[in-house]
């Protein structure tokens, strides 16, 4: 009974972090999804978005205007990715490793930015750098706080629901269905006069700056950011982009509309958030939640060949 | 209007695997040409074609379209002067967007893509109107995933595709090998018809001499990456299989009874 009152009380937060980390999501879900590349540059673009954030309150940026920076420079560090993949031919994986190790000083470098803040700073390091930086809501207007659950509830849906419009948007535009074309079928959208290689860093791009955009919501939410913060991410990326898809063509199974597979991507991510919590509550440490995801992931991408495969013993036995 | 100014292409140069796909060819087509192109595996046939379209580079010479030299073009940029139809059949097709998206994406070819919808209402009737000229019903299945058609369904909705704009140039790289002899015939058929009615310039490979004969009013032979015979107008119309059998007898040589197993009739 009490574990049950403890996980109804946490419902507020489990839906923010989860809306938080549904826009994560979204941004895993161009890449994986739409253009069929494995990004691994979301580990550390996301903590370049807390990190950008934390630094541009730091430095007086209103709250808001703060998560559009990080979604800028989340665009840039998805551009150094494509720029490795498409110009220098590196593979995607290759690629997205290499970012993310560039960038894990980046990220130390932004964080750092702050020692210029501190009237007696002893740093006397050549370029400062820090690996944590916090900005706190008792010290800044900031737009969503884990003070306030309720309200970071309605701000991460208000973000949601605006991204999955302008995604359903943008991806029914001329523009959009080149970079889907380029996803579904290179040669053929290289045969219909798109440039792929451009379609391709755009999506690198778009999908990181929404990576950093949930980075800089999550910062604000937790108060600050931490270089260790992203290890792993794509791994809840891909968690809420897969329990997603199974369920929603679980549940429509002649195909949904686009804005509803988008929708089915967040609710993966609240659903993961749910387990998050689960696990928290039980009374497990923490640290298992690595591993539960590695499971749930494997179990929720492999499932749909395992489906194949019982059909066609099944076929085998009836004939 | 299409121009080949002595075309290079090796592949594997420098290793134990060198090959010499294209050797020094030199091309020139006219307006309304429709050349069939015939020759054994290895002959240089595909890579005539993707030097033309630019999904590989030349080693050396010119490629010219309208006398613009199109060299340097990256592929997606020539595709503005071409429709392409390949072999397999998964190849001209997204297979997870819907027909009409397809067709849409076709639409576009060789213009900016901007942030106007990707497909309008008024093109989702005209591409209904155009499907149905083809019987197969694919115009009340509009919206559908093209990975639930056929092979030959698909073909035809690549042909469409290619020639939807209609291109400089048409490049048919044995685009009925996949299929079955009906539907092979059935996508022929198509070929001819849009190819007469859009008035286009197309280069074909086919592996069937009956076709290459019947088709189009120019025949080019390749073997070991040069054109080795180059016949149209009324020589063309007047050739029979046989001729061609002997033609390919008196070039090759020895390799004859090897390379005739190659081209069946």
């Amino acid at each position: 009974m009490n574990f049950l009152i403890s996980m109804l009380n946490s419902l507020p937060g489990v839906a923010a972090e989860g809306l938080f980390y549904g826009i994560f999501a979204l941004g895993v879900y161009i890449t994986y999804k739409i253009l069929d590349v494995a990004d691994l540059t979301v580990d550390a673009s996301i903590v370049t978005g807390c990190a950008v954030t934390t630094i541009c309150i730091l430095y007086g940026v209103d709250p808001l205007m703060a998560v559009f920076v990080a979604f800028l420079v989340g665009m840039l560090a998805g551009a150094l990715t494509g720029f490795f993949h498409t110009f220098l031919k590196i593979p995607a994986i290759l690629a997205g490793i290499l970012s993310q190790f560039s960038l894990y000083t980046i990220n130390m470098i932004i964080m750092g930015l702050q020692s210029h803040l501190e009237e007696n700073s002893t740093s006397n390091a050549l370029i400062p750098m820090s690996p944590t930086a916090y900005a706190s809501v008792s010290d800044f207007a900031l737009i969503v706080s884990s003070r306030d659950k309720t309200s970071a509830m309605i701000v991460g849906f208000i973000f949601v629901a605006v991204i999955i419009a302008l995604l359903y948007w943008f991806f029914g535009t001329e523009f959009g269905c080149s970079l889907r074309a380029t996803g579904a079928n290179p040669k053929m959208a290289r045969a219909q006069g798109i440039n792929t290689s451009f379609a391709t860093v755009f999506g690198l791009m778009f999908s990181n700056g929404f990576v950093a955009l949930a980075g800089g919501l999550l910062a604000q939410y937790t108060g600050g950011s931490n270089i260790t913060f992203g290890a792993g991410a794509i791994v809840i990326g891909l968690a809420s982009v897969v329990i997603g898809d199974v369920l929603c063509n679980a549940i429509f199974k002649k195909g949904a509309n686009f804005a509803v597979k988008l929708t089915f991507v967040v609710i993966g991510s609240l659903i993961y958030s749910l387990i998050k919590r689960f696990v928290i509550n039980v009374g497990l440490d923490t640290n298992f939640l690595k591993l539960i995801s590695a499971v749930i992931v494997a179990i929720f991408l492999s499932a749909p060949n395992f489906k194949t495969k019982s059909a066609r013993k099944g076929a085998k036995k009836g004939a | 209007m299409l121009e080949l100014k002595n075309v290079c292409k090796t592949f594997y140069a420098g290793t134990v695997n060198e090959r010499v796909a294209l050797n020094d060819v030199s091309l020139t087509l006219n307006d309304g040409d429709v050349v069939t192109i015939i020759g054994g595996n290895g002959a240089g046939k595909s890579t005539l074609l993707n030097m033309v379209s630019g999904t590989l580079p030349v080693d050396a010479g010119q490629v010219l379209i309208d006398g613009v030299d199109i060299t340097n073009y990256p592929e997606h940029k020539r595709a503005k002067f071409l429709g392409r139809v390949f072999q397999d059949p998964m190849t001209g097709t997204a297979a997870s967007m819907g027909i009409d998206e397809n067709l849409a994406l076709a639409l576009r070819r060789g213009k900016r893509r901007g942030l106007g919808w990707g497909i309008t209402k008024k093109e989702r009737a005209e591409f209904c109107e155009r499907l149905s000229e083809f019987g197969l019903g694919l115009e009340t299945r509009i919206t559908a995933k093209v990975g639930l058609l056929s092979g030959g369904q698909r073909q035809v909705l690549t042909l469409l595709m290619a020639t939807l704009k209609k291109p400089k140039l048409l490049l048919l790289d044995e685009h009925t090998a996949a299929l079955d002899p009906k539907t092979a015939k059935l996508v022929l058929e198509a070929t001819d018809k849009i190819i007469r009615e859009n008035n286009l310039t197309a280069m074909m490979i086919t592996h069937n001499m009956n076709d290459a004969i019947t088709y189009g009013n120019r025949l080019i032979m390749m073997m070991d990456g040069r054109i080795i015979y180059d016949v149209s107008g009324e020589e063309k119309k007047s050739l029979t299989v046989p001729d061609l059998l002997k033609k390919f007898e008196e070039y090759s040589g020895g390799s004859f009874s090897n390379d005739r197993m190659m081209l069946s009739k």
